[in-house]
């Protein structure tokens, strides 16, 4: 049987995020390609959203690129209001992306 | 007609107003290029600027705009690089009288054309086009424009490369719009010079992916980018990206050399998933792209590939911007030493709140955060932080209303609990915070038919 650990996304993943409205995107990207899959599976819309449960109060949408080895999340409701209305320090969301980097996936030790 | 070049360059000049003042001129002198993009608009500017030119009708307009252009104009014109800006703002016919004026001191007299990109203002128009069924109903929230239509301070219609073709087809070399999308300011000038048709798909995609990319300036050579940060060379001397475009829709991402930054695949990547939304369509005014057919490879240090855009039909509708009168904001901030920073911040929230409900003052929102501890990934930092041994926090705390008395009423509340409330307190030397209005954005759809570009041309 493999054995499997642990590690964050912030060891085998960078992400950049934006906002559109109320909703902050993140893009998550595999440092390498071969731990794209990994991923796929694992980071998936349902695990994102209880990842950021109390810090978003909408849904969360998952999106595929292949071709980038990346995955696009949208956290709607992310923003209090989005933009000017906002009062957070990161009323633009450009920071959702390192918190996301804080999730722990399982990897083949 | 003149022939078609093998290769175009457009270069970044700047990625939003208030970006760095020394870019474009190092992106016209620091090695070849063809065209100058300059990208000034956020939807917050476009309110701003109809305020300042309800209180003068000759403004409108990004001004350091005109300061760069008075410093490159005289190598733009000798190196016949052509330079599209949407610096217009809400007057962009302004915009260009004060271009040409900085001409004739240059002395470019008669040796400058500049087009003049309007059309996309819809204000004055709002309500003949309510009238007439197009209710611009919001695409977030499907409310009525009704619901805000007497706190309208903008409304803008985007624009795509199209007129920008147009402009330059007419002999412009500096192109003045108002809200023209970011992308199309690099699509048109990758049109005109390959003549590429207008439903050409797969190669308006490909222009709308290569202006995406170099929208944000430095963001996609190296600036703010996370991969590898700490071995990303010379930021203070970061080099903006320039798209280097074949006439089949391939293009290069590279950057001046003796520049700093990077340009690699995981800095292009960054960059092309910021602020994406369903990757499969990327709606412009131009085409649909589709961001999941897009191919990066490394070529050369500096220089990355991009290959194999496809892209789809525009559709029949433009987007409009409309920014409304929404109501008042402020935030005040005082900070926490150790020991028991985190502690003492949070009982000195609940004794803020506290009193402000004794006040029976009302918010629709209030917001309070632990710079240091917890404000940008909340519970999710405080897992990893003992909020008690780090040496400070920042109370951060906002509130929300539609009317000014309570937001002014808190923003007296702050400083006293320097005094009477929990301590170890400092950092308030900034004095009571100010209320601040607070301008909401309404984002619309409208039938493109009703929307019509027009150019002129300006001399110097």
């Amino acid at each position: 049987m493999t054995k499997r650990r642990t590690v964050r996304l912030v060891n085998i993943a960078h992400a950049r995020s934006g906002d559109k409205g109320d909703t902050a995107n993140v893009g998550l990207i595999a440092n390498n390609p071969k731990d794209y899959p990994l991923l796929v599976k694992q980071v998936t819309a349902a695990r994102v959203a209880r990842h950021f449960k109390g810090m978003i109060t909408g849904p969360v949408e998952r999106f595929e690129l292949p071709n980038l080895h990346a995955l696009n999340f949208l956290l709607h409701g992310a923003l209090d209001g989005g933009g000017t209305i906002s009062l957070k320090t990161d009323a633009q969301g450009k920071v959702f992306s390192t918190a996301l980097l804080r999730m722990e996936i399982e990897i083949a030790r | 007609m003149s022939p078609r070049p093998a290769t175009v360059r457009v270069a970044a000049g700047q990625g939003f107003w208030g970006d760095w003042m020394e870019a474009p001129y190092r992106q016209v002198t620091g090695g070849q290029v063809d065209y100058l993009m300059l990208d000034y608009l956020a939807e917050v500017t476009m309110s701003i600027l109809q305020k300042q030119k309800s209180r003068d009708p000759s403004r409108g307009y990004a001004t350091d705009f005109v300061t760069q252009m008075e410093r490159i104009l005289p190598i733009v014109v000798e190196r016949g690089i052509n330079v599209t800006a949407n610096a217009g703002g809400v007057n962009p016919r302004a915009c260009a009288a004060a271009v040409a004026d900085v001409a004739r001191k240059l002395g470019l007299r008669g040796k400058l054309k500049i087009g003049v990109v309007t059309g996309d203002d819809l204000l004055d128009r709002l309500d003949g086009l309510v009238a007439r069924g197009h209710q611009l109903t919001n695409m977030d929230t499907q409310r009525p424009l009704r619901d805000v239509r007497d706190r309208v301070l903008s409304a803008n219609a985007y624009l795509g490369a199209a007129p920008v073709v147009e402009a330059l087809e007419r002999g412009a070399q500096v192109v003045i719009t108002g809200r023209v999308t970011d992308t199309g300011l690099t699509l048109g000038p990758l049109m005109h010079a390959f003549g590429w048709a207008r439903d050409a798909w797969d190669l308006i995609a490909a222009g709308t992916v290569a202006g995406h990319i170099i929208e944000c300036g430095a963001q996609a050579s190296g600036g703010n980018c996370l991969r590898n940060w700490e071995r990303i060379p010379d930021l203070a001397n970061v080099g903006y990206p320039i798209v280097e475009a074949q006439a089949d829709g391939t293009f290069e991402l590279i950057k001046h050399p003796k520049t700093g930054g990077r340009i690699d695949v995981p800095a292009v990547t960054e960059q092309l998933v910021y602020e994406m939304g369903d990757p499969r369509e990327y709606i412009t005014p131009d085409g649909i792209a589709d961001f999941t057919t897009i191919r990066l490879a490394q070529v050369a240090k500096d220089r990355v590939r991009v290959s194999g855009v496809r892209g789809k039909p525009a559709t029949d509708k433009l987007k409009v911007s409309i920014a409304y009168f929404y109501g008042y904001k402020a935030v005040g901030t005082l900070v926490y030493a150790w020991p028991d920073a985190l502690k003492k911040a949070q009982a000195a929230d609940r004794v803020l709140r506290r009193r402000l409900d004794d006040l029976g003052l009302k918010f629709e929102a209030i917001h309070t955060e632990f710079v240091g501890a917890s404000a940008t990934h909340g519970a999710l930092a405080l897992a990893d932080v003992d909020g008690n041994e780090i040496p400070e926090v920042q109370l951060r705390i906002g509130v929300r209303a539609a009317d000014k008395n309570p937001v002014d009423r808190f923003t007296r509340e702050i400083a006293p609990l320097i005094l009477n409330g929990p301590p170890s307190v400092t950092g308030f030397a900034g004095g009571r915070p100010r209320p601040e209005e607070i301008v909401a954005y309404w984002p619309a759809l409208i039938d493109r038919t009703v929307v019509q570009p027009t150019i002129e041309i300006v001399e110097a």
